[in-house]
């Protein structure tokens, strides 16, 4: 028997996505799953109950029933208290059901345990482990480029400029400068968005080795005034923390491009930790009135010391976005990639496409997201056999120059040179005249036929074959002056080769000519 | 018609032949220099015919309308997918023509040679039947090849080399018999021995070679019939054979020439045959390193990508002329540029069976040949490329050849797909190439794979185009 999915509406306060949109619920039904969804869960998303009906998708009115006769029940939030039955959502699972969604197990050591005593499987889509070949279940990267785009969106929103530079009737606008601290999925959205826009983009981040996917997007890489070599780069491609002197010199770049910049907008996360205070008070100070800081580690304490996690203020002139629901505010697309992202999971899951979830922990990427199984805590995993970052370094493996043509040495010119004289002059010793008057024709036809072969276009390879067939069939003319002789063999073989000849030249320039006349502008 | 005036038709008709080729520098005078070549060929003709030496006009009239015709109707029918046939069985028409004008030649009585001219005839004809049957043979098997009744993969018999070794070696010795012989009978059989064993040693020659060595056989197949017809021209003290087969035989060596750098192989490697299995291992993919996720895309997504790209380029190779998805993708093409999407086409040297196989195929489907580019054309930009769409082509793709140098088909010149920012590979199957070499290129981040017949892929990107 197949199993039941459960999609219930969100109900953390202004959460607008949705665990499944209707294609993505479509592919889930193809894997063999019966999918259920509450009335209304995709309205804010703008996918209604009606496009889920046309999906196959049960749409149910009864949010309890819906809970209890799901055995795999798929939100985006984690269960919290459902503000309508009073009730919490983790209660609401069936014993021993299946929950997939953020879970975030270090910080809610709570809501763990309520889920253990369920004796549930909980996934967490927080804890994809960062392996390319779990990318297209990687819901934290999903989610961080929305909110770089967002983040951009909300900057303009609140910036009194343009951020593209013009020159007008009415004078000349400057475009706005934008610094992104932190290159992650977040950062380069957020690069690349504000580079479209026409601002001027700067990034900073402690691993060095973005700088190129950085400046291959159009932005600037800031760099240190730092002496000594410092990776940056922690356990699975995320950001670790850093020496003080490094910190330092980091705070001095920051506060000299506060200065210049309208819009600065952090996205620094070190996985485990509160987010680094990078802008201080004084910072913020210095910056032009109007200007637009954007924080996207809110949720984590927040990179300015200004941030209101949640809301927007203005502090001495400067309007500090703390916004925590950035891809929420991107429903539509942000369910759509969450969707995907899920559905990619449950491909995972389901190996045998019957409906049925496997839960396989020898699976590198099922075992990283896995944080409870059958009401056993198996979080935090085992660390993951690669780290993208440092793995990525021998795998720049020498690159061979490609197609090395190597020069002959010059004594074998000279030997190859020799060689054919000494030979010329061997048949010119023995051959009678009329063979060598042929013999010259030859030599030259040959070398023409050197010339004029390398300026033909590689395009035109095939007619080339083609006529070269048909002017082959000159060895009519061999069999034309045979085929008027006595012997009735002779002529018998002569005729033969005269027919064959002439398919060559018929066919020959025929299919030449045919093609040629496709080539056209 | 006098000598004189027959020998100054053959100087018109060698000219008009040189003239021919040079107008294939590129597509506008091509056309002009295929009716050069026409007429060229029709002055040749007429001249021998109307000559003194010619009576037998009925046996001649009635051969060349059967020939005549026959080429004609092959020339209509012929599918451009299946142009490499054609061309491959025309090249053994002309080794067959070649056998048979040298035995015809020895056994007329009416030639005379006396002394050091007499051997050097000898010579000819012997070469000239020998050249031509190896291309006789291994033309037809290169035939049966590509239309697939023969199987593609290299057919290695042991000890392939010695016994190669002494096929050339018994020629030789036949060879000297021949020569040596008093009368035409006693020549005979020695010249029909040879015969057989050339026809042999063509067989055997093109059995051991793979179907991804298709470009190299066919040009060097071209080759050989020019030298035949040269052969042959010597033995009739015919300038203008000569001067023909010279030109043919040194625009296949050439094409061979060029196919082999494509491949970054050696010519006689090639031709000793049995690519990626001589090599040694078949480099399991060096370190495993090859092997990885691969992620699939679906033809509506592959539209989307398409249409909202500004850079695309399409890589086509032998799989798209198998499936004639040709018509399909010029369909895609015409209506990505009404979107102001700039597509361009990637040819690589190798790409298809022979020699420009590819562009035949996307002329026909009325493709605007300045969009059509060559590898070195394209290769540099490949960075500022949103999409590339290769669509059955395999190895000519691999970074292999580029990063793994124990790879089989390493330093090979190949298309660097893998610098644009997507990547969608069109294939059937997980399969390998015809080296038989894993493609990384499948395994990197950027690749998408949508797999399925390439026609029917095709068809549903343009739906959604």
């Amino acid at each position: 028997m197949s199993m039941k999915i459960g999609i219930p509406k969100e109900v953390h306060d202004a959460e607008c996505r949705v665990a499944a949109t209707p294609e993505t619920a479509e592919q889930l039904i193809k894997l063999g799953y019966t999918v259920a969804i509450e009335t209304g869960a995709g309205d804010k998303a703008h996918f209604s109950d009606e496009a889920y009906r046309e999906a196959g998708v049960e749409i149910s009115n009864d949010v309890k029933a819906l809970w209890a006769e799901s055995d795999i029940i798929m939100k985006v939030r984690g269960p919290e208290e459902h503000p309508d039955l009073g009730v919490h959502e983790a209660d609401l699972l069936h014993e021993g059901g299946h929950l997939i969604s953020f879970i975030w197990p270090a910080q809610n050591e709570e809501l763990m345990q309520r889920l253990k005593a369920r004796n549930a499987t909980v996934m967490a889509m927080d804890s994809v482990p960062r392996i390319s070949r779990a990318q297209k279940a990687d819901a934290l990267s999903s989610m961080a480029n929305i909110a770089g785009y967002r983040a951009v969106i909300e900057a303009a929103g609140q910036f009194g400029r343009f951020f593209t530079g013009q020159i007008t009737a009415a004078g000349k606008v400057p475009p706005a400068k934008i610094m992104i601290i932190g290159a992650g999925v977040a950062g380069l959205a957020a690069l690349g968005t504000a580079g479209s826009m026409g601002a001027i983009v700067r990034a900073f981040d402690t691993r060095p080795e973005v700088k190129e996917q950085v400046e291959s997007m159009g932005a600037e890489f800031l760099e240190l005034d730092y002496k000594e070599e410092e990776d940056g780069a922690g356990e699975g491609g995320y950001a670790k923390v850093m020496s003080k002197a490094f910190i330092e010199a980091e705070m001095k770049l920051f506060a000299k491009q506060a200065m210049e910049v309208d819009v600065i907008i952090t996205t620094a996360l070190i996985p485990g930790k509160p987010a680094p205070k990078l802008i201080t008070e004084g910072m913020i100070e210095t910056m032009r009135d109007g200007s637009v800081i954007v924080d996207l580690a809110a949720e984590q304490g927040g990179n300015s010391a200004l941030t209101v996690p949640g809301e927007i203020v203005v502090r001495h002139g400067v309007t500090i976005i703390g916004l925590t629901d950035l891809p929420s505010r991107l429903p539509t697309q942000s369910s759509q990639l969450y969707g995907t992202n899920l559905r990619h999971l449950l491909t995972d899951l389901t190996p045998e496409k019957d409906g049925r979830i496997v839960v396989n922990m020898e699976d590198e990427v099922i075992r990283g997201v896995t944080v409870i199984k059958d009401g056993e805590i198996t979080w935090p995993p085992p660390a993951p056999k690669l780290s993208a970052a440092p793995a990525a370094k021998p795998a720049a493996a020498p690159v061979m120059e490609p197609a090395v043509v190597e020069k002959p040495a010059p004594w074998k010119t000279a030997l190859g040179l020799g060689v054919a004289g000494l030979l010329l002059l061997g048949v010119g010793s023995v051959a009678p005249a009329a063979f060598l008057a042929h013999f010259t024709v030859f030599v030259l036809a040959c070398i023409l036929g050197y010339m004029v072969i390398w300026n033909v276009t590689p395009a035109l390879h095939t007619p080339l074959m083609s006529v070269t067939n048909a002017i082959s069939g000159i060895i009519v003319i061999g069999a034309l002056l045979q085929v008027s002789g006595d012997s009735g063999m002779v002529t018998l073989l002569a005729g033969i080769a005269i027919l064959i000849a002439t398919i060559n030249i018929a066919g020959g320039f025929l299919v030449t000519q045919r093609m040629l006349k496709m080539f056209q502008k | 018609m006098t000598e004189g005036t027959i020998t100054v038709a053959y100087i018109a008709a060698s000219v008009l032949f040189i003239l021919a080729l040079g107008g294939l520098s590129n597509q506008e005078t091509a056309r002009k220099g295929n009716v050069y070549g026409m007429t060229g060929m029709l002055i040749a003709v007429l001249a021998t015919v109307l000559g003194a030496k010619v009576t037998g006009y009925g046996t001649v009239i009635v051969c060349m309308a059967i020939g005549g015709s026959i080429g004609f109707y092959l020339a209509k029918k012929v599918a451009m997918t299946e142009m490499p046939e054609l061309v491959a069985i025309l090249h053994s028409f002309v080794g067959l023509a070649a056998v048979l004008v040298g035995f015809a030649n020895y056994m007329d009585e009416t030639i005379q040679f006396e002394g050091a001219e007499h051997t050097i005839h000898n010579i000819e004809i012997y070469l000239g039947i020998l050249i031509g049957a190896v291309t006789f043979t291994g033309s037809v098997i290169a035939f049966g090849k590509l239309k697939g009744i023969v199987t593609s993969k290299p057919v290695l018999l042991k000890g392939r080399n010695a016994l190669n070794l002494g096929m050339l070696l018994l020629c030789i010795w036949l060879g000297v018999s021949f020569i040596g012989a008093e009368s035409t009978s006693g020549g005979m059989l020695p010249l029909i021995l040879m015969t057989l064993i050339a026809f042999a040693f063509g067989v055997h020659m093109v059995m051991a070679i793979g179907g991804a060595d298709m470009p190299v056989v066919i040009s060097m197949l071209n080759s050989y019939s020019g030298w035949a017809a040269a052969a042959t021209g010597f033995m009739l003290s015919n300038d203008l054979l000569i001067v023909t087969g010279a030109l043919v035989g040194s625009s296949g060596a050439i094409l061979s020439y060029i196919m082999c750098r494509a491949m970054n192989r050696k010519f006689l490697a090639v031709i000793s045959g049995g690519f990626g299995t001589s090599g040694g291992t078949v480099a399991s993919s060096g370190d495993g390193e090859a092997q990885g996720e691969v992620v699939p895309i679906s033809a509506e997504e592959t539209g989307e990508l398409l249409k909202n790209a500004h850079e695309v380029v399409i890589v086509p190779g032998y799989g798209m002329a198998v499936a004639q998805a040709q018509h399909v993708v010029s369909e895609i093409t015409r209506k990505l540029r009404e979107q102001k999407v700039n597509v361009r086409f990637a040819i690589h040297p190798v790409a298809g069976r022979m020699p420009g196989h590819m562009n035949v195929l996307l002329a026909e489907a009325k493709v605007p040949y300045d969009i059509v580019y060559e590898m070195e054309e394209l290769n540099e930009d490949f960075p500022d490329v949103d999409v590339v769409l290769v669509i059955g082509a395999n190895d000519i793709v691999n970074p292999d050849a580029q990063d793994n140098p124990s790879s089989p088909i390493a330093g090979m010149p190949v298309l660097e797909v893998w610098k644009a920012e997507t990547v969608i590979v069109m294939k059937r199957s997980m399969a390998t190439g015809y080296a038989g070499v894993q493609n990384p290129l499948f395994f990197k981040e950027n690749t998408r794979m949508l797999f399925g017949d390439a026609k029917a892929s095709v068809e549903a990107i343009l739906g959604s185009v």
